[in-house]
């Protein structure tokens, strides 16, 4: 929003005003999240910034949180736990998701709006409402405290994110493209391989990542269905914070943000390769 | 990118294999409390333990707050994956009445104490329940943390904490009836031994809502035992209603300026019960815990009395600090003065009525 | 006008029209198919729960199955004065199977929400069944007074049913009275209607913030040169992208008495060491950390939506004299409608639907009616209650998520 060169004084003080708002709002956003890395490094074990680290005193630092984090046998089996978990969950909701979003856009698909409504329903309905749901079938059936009742209800919650992604890959899709494949011979199976595939990937990917950190981070429903074996780092995080807040939970939270910047990284690369690929490049 | 994926599932799947092996071999999953007593159990019973029984993978879950909810689904599903877990004699003999745990024989599963008494006369009389094998005798008490009042001017009893005059301060209490509307009765100058008959009538339940309402707005609520003793070292609050383990955990090993209010201490035990289908795979570490040594030796690290008399004798110095056990002890004689016996009996028909209560008085 | 041509076909003989819906069922078969699995899948690992907790928020077996032989004989009393002898006998006939079985406890519980006191009548009567001799109707009364009081058994004969409306009737604040009349319960302990309503009001005052705070931000967003939007577009990603725990725990460190915030406004000497803000542990807590959390969603459907209104209507507007207030107000916010209300619909579902966060930084009065649903599930193992509530929870997200479908549609959603 640059500032018109016909703009009024009284205009002026609106827009800088507006842009002193966004400022702030911005700094609301990404404050808290810029906050905790510093006090991860706190040489006390107290939550906030002691004289020390105000005067950028070395003594006021320390690793000893990631040391302890990283000498845990808890955080690290929690941390196992995690990432098995949510890969083989992402597995299962990235091939279930495509397969559907490639069956929802095709113009033949019956009741359309009706089967989308589902498929993306697990992302609608409250997570204590599914948790407290699937306790109780999983109960039932055996697969409460076991690994594979909570990949599959991760896999559950993962699927929306990987349908909702594909299908709106797939609505820029040229579809003269496989006509194209078609009349030069290839077989619908090589098509899909060699055409349809390729174009579709950034927007599966995407999903899947969606997919994944939906798992890695969920906490309400391992709460209600995981057993003493399957305790993974969002639970463990639950529990420290629960009981003893030490800071070691803010070394775990700051390795978590660096996650989260490489995966949000990943995807933005992608989108960017999507758009050339289309034949759409940024501004 | 197929191969990713391949390599992906490949290591997904054997990584997964993997563990459910691990699992169904050496692991035993033991449901405690957390924190100080947790630690306790773990340096006095399961380290001992381990050594002569190397291989074997000890795991401690912390839900023992909620362990009747889990062993009702675990059994439901016929799926109980805890092997022992750590409870209230109130829920133990829910739990037994409904079939979640394994009716114990005293006599032919526990260890005798070592002059020969068998086990049902050596553990405190009728503690020993048809499911329930106790471990320590504990209090819940309300302690302070005295740098927050004057020197001259520190509390000293149960009409103290609800006094925000001349001890000001927030207050931090269990989010439960139990034992807040007990103290609330206390404060109010009813003596200890009548004040379950008051609070079975409906005039002495009013009464003692009413005197927690005066310091209603001051309470944060705690759901963890860990929790309390970091609200008092943080300062967030003046006075906290705690397990008195942890707080001596807090003043012997982190040095922090508590104080306990031992008056209107509300004591019980804590016990073990082993869940359904698991008597074979719990026994043996069961016989061991319980034994005589093995109680005393928690005293060792935790200010909670053993259940057992022949421990008693044997109680004595902190492990780390070396400070005498005894007068941390709940039941230590001038700490026992004004104590009441939590009743697990009125608590089992009233529970569910006066957490309604509790919790819509909280809402509001 | 020409007449009608013969009816077209294709290589093969067959009528154009037959043909081509062949290939069309073969087509549509193929979508189909493709999504059949997820379809399965759905159904079986998400459908079939939500299905099992409607069924637990009515199921009641426990007398049913417990006590069979007292179900049937109930079935006949009229309800008046006490039971005939033979339903007494049932009775202790249930209690020593029960007792036997040792599941007679689970009846015990049950009772207990209904009237105080249930639990202690069930065991311990079991514990002495054995003993009694016949007439069991004096034996029992003498065993313990209340088997003496019809509205023990009115009440045993109510839920001697195998489907209950007294957990629904619970969620509401209600109660069934002995005689099976349905009354308001007094007010000392009716917690449920009153917290829905503060869930809700909250919700809105969140999704209200988040307008307020997210609007000129997606504004921004969308009129700036790609080039600098993309890199203040990681601003709203990487909280929407950070771990839900890590945001509440940084808002923990930061809103507590002894944290960051009131040691920066002890430190300005806004307020004194001694009088700190409470911040935390509350409605404020609850409502600035959701405000937090729940940003991002609102300015997303809010951005794409405006990347797609062209500037040229605001520049037609100006130029044909509108103040740009006025033209701002009857051309831009119109056009924004759609992402306004994707944007507050999407909010105020994902807000009243939370657990963690109001569990952790919201103390009492920053409660949300799921976390009853929790407590109800893990504490006071009243299974029943808690599927009740989310049921009615459920009923009123499907409503609202009607309502969005209706106004946006569900094919507009993206994730930029």
């Amino acid at each position: 929003m640059a500032m018109p060169p016909y703009a009024t004084p009284g205009e002026k003080v609106v827009i800088t005003a507006f842009r002193l708002f966004c400022a702030a709002v911005f700094l609301f956003l990404i404050g808290p999240i810029l906050v905790i890395i510093p006090l991860s490094f706190n040489a006390e074990p107290y939550f906030t910034f002691t004289k020390d680290m105000l005067s950028f005193n070395p003594d006021g630092y320390s690793l000893r949180w990631y040391q302890d984090f990283f000498t845990s046998s808890d955080w690290l089996r929690s941390i196992q736990n995690s990432f098995i978990i949510a890969i083989a969950a992402t597995i299962v909701s990235t091939v279930l998701g495509t397969l559907a979003a490639l069956g929802l856009s095709s113009r033949f698909m019956p009741y359309r709006a009706a089967v989308m409504g589902l498929m993306i329903s697990p992302m609608v309905v409250p997570l204590i409402i599914s948790a407290a749901g699937m306790f109780f079938f999983y109960s039932k059936t055996g697969l409460v405290q076991s690994y594979a009742g909570v990949i599959l209800a991760h896999a559950v919650l993962g699927t929306p994110f990987v349908v909702i992604t594909v299908t709106s890959t797939l609505m820029g899709f040229d579809h003269s493209l496989t006509r194209a494949a078609a009349s030069l011979g290839a077989s619908p199976i090589r098509t899909f391989f060699k055409v349809v595939l390729p174009l579709v990937t950034p927007g599966v990917v995407s999903g899947a990542l969606f997919a994944f950190i939906t798992s890695f981070d969920e906490v309400v429903v391992v709460l209600f269905i995981s057993g003493p074996e399957q305790r993974t780092v969002p639970i463990q995080m639950w529990a420290g914070i629960r009981e003893q807040i030490s800071p070691t939970i803010l070394a775990v939270a700051t390795l978590l943000v660096v996650l989260s910047i490489l995966l949000l990284t990943t995807l933005e690369l992608l989108r960017r390769r999507s758009e050339r690929l289309r034949g759409m490049s940024p501004g | 990118m197929k191969k990713l994926l391949t390599t992906a599932i490949l290591a997904g799947a054997s990584a997964l294999s993997a563990q459910q092996a691990s699992a169904a071999e050496g692991t035993f999953a033991i449901v405690s409390w957390g924190g100080a007593y947790e630690m306790s159990q773990q340096r006095a019973y399961v380290e001992p333990w381990v050594k002569q029984n190397p291989g074997l993978n000890v795991i401690f879950e912390n839900k023992a707050q909620t362990a009747l909810a889990g062993l009702r689904a675990q059994v439901q599903a016929n799926n109980v994956v805890w092997d022992l877990v750590d409870m209230l004699p109130s829920e133990a003999i829910i739990a037994c009445d409904e079939g979640l745990v394994e009716p114990i024989d005293a006599d032919v599963i526990l260890a005798a104490a070592p002059d020969g008494t068998p086990a049902s006369k050596d553990f405190i009389a009728g503690s020993l329940g048809e499911c329930f094998i106790p471990q320590i005798v504990y209090s819940t008490i309300v302690a302070f943390n005295s740098e927050m009042f004057p020197a001259d001017k520190q509390p000293s009893s149960m009409a103290d904490v609800f006094d925000l005059e001349n001890f000001p301060g927030k207050r931090s209490l269990q989010r439960k009836p139990i034992n807040n509307l007990e103290w609330a009765l206390i404060a109010d100058g009813v003596p200890a031994d009548k004040v379950y008959d008051v609070l079975s009538t409906p005039e002495g339940v009013d009464q003692a809502f009413a005197k927690l309402g005066t310091i209603k707005d001051q309470v944060i609520w705690w759901e963890e035992g860990a929790q309390p003793p970091q609200l008092l070292a943080d300062k967030e609050v003046a006075f906290g209603s705690a397990y008195n383990g942890r707080i001596f955990n807090a003043q012997v090993n982190e040095k922090q300026p508590f104080q306990i209010i031992w008056d209107g201490q509300v004591f019980e035990l804590d016990g073990w019960v082993v869940p359904k289908g698991k008597l074979d795979v719990a026994k043996d570490f069961l016989h061991f815990a319980t034994d005589t040594q093995r109680l005393a030796d928690q005293a060792k690290y935790i200010s909670y009395g053993p259940a057992r008399t022949s421990s008693a004798a044997l109680v004595s110095t902190h492990a780390d600090t070396g400070i005498d056990m005894k007068p941390h002890m709940p039941t230590y004689e001038p700490n026992f003065q004004n104590a009441i016996a939590k009743d697990d009996l009125f608590w089992a028909d009233h529970l569910d009525e006066l957490t309604e209560r509790f919790n819509a008085w909280l809402a509001n | 006008m020409t007449s009608i041509a013969a009816p077209l076909t294709t290589a093969d003989g067959q009528p154009l029209k037959v043909s081509l819906r062949r290939a069309q069922r073969r087509s549509r078969l193929r979508a189909v198919a493709l999504v059949l699995p997820l379809f399965l899948f759905l159904v079986i690992s998400f459908l079939m729960p939500i299905a099992e907790m409607l069924l637990r928020s009515v199921e009641n077996p426990e007398i049913v199955e417990l006590m069979p032989r007292t179900t049937e004989a109930i079935q006949d009393w009229d309800g008046q004065g006490l039971p005939p002898e033979a339903v007494f006998q049932a009775a202790r006939e249930d209690l020593v199977a029960g007792r036997l079985a040792r599941n007679i406890g689970t009846v015990g519980s049950r009772l207990n929400y209904e009237f105080s006191g249930g639990r202690s009548l069930i065991t311990r009567s079991s514990r002495q069944a054995a003993r009694w001799e016949a007439p069991f109707k004096d034996a029992m009364i003498a065993a313990d007074r209340r088997w003496g009081d019809p509205e023990v058994w009115q009440i045993i004969q109510r839920e001697a049913e195998p489907y209950t409306l007294s957990y629904y009737l619970a969620a509401l604040d209600m109660a069934y009275t002995p005689d099976g009349e349905i009354v308001k319960k007094p007010a000392q302990q009716s917690i449920y209607v009153d917290l829905f309503w503060r869930t809700i009001w909250m919700s809105m005052l969140i999704t209200a913030l988040t307008l307020v705070l997210g609007y000129p931000v997606a504004y921004l967003l969308a009129t700036l040169p790609l080039r600098y939007s993309n890199l203040l577009m990681i601003l709203v990603l990487l909280p929407f992208w950070t771990s839900l725990l890590v945001r509440t725990t940084t808002w923990i460190a930061i809103l507590q008495t002894q944290g960051v915030l009131n040691d920066m406004l002890v430190w300005v000497g806004l307020i004194g060491n001694q009088s700190r803000a409470q911040m935390i542990y509350n409605q404020t807590g609850t409502i600035v950390a959701m405000t937090h959390i729940l940003l991002p969603f609102m300015i997303l459907p809010l951005y794409s939506v405006m990347k797609t209104i062209s500037p040229a209507y605001m520049r037609a507007a100006r130029s044909l004299g509108a103040p740009p207030f006025i033209a701002y107000l009857r051309i831009y916010l119109p056009q924004t409608a759609p992402g306004i209300g994707a944007g507050g619909i999407l909010v105020f579902i994902l807000s009243i639907g939370y657990y963690i966060t109001p569990a952790l930084v919201g103390g009492e009065s920053g409660r949300f009616i799921t976390n009853f649903v929790a407590y109800h599930m893990q504490v006071s193992l009243n299974w029943g209650l808690a599927a009740a509530i989310g049921t009615i929870l459920l009923g009123a997200v499907l409503i609202l998520y009607w309502l969005y479908n209706r106004l946006i549609g569900i094919d507009s959603l993206k994730f930029g």
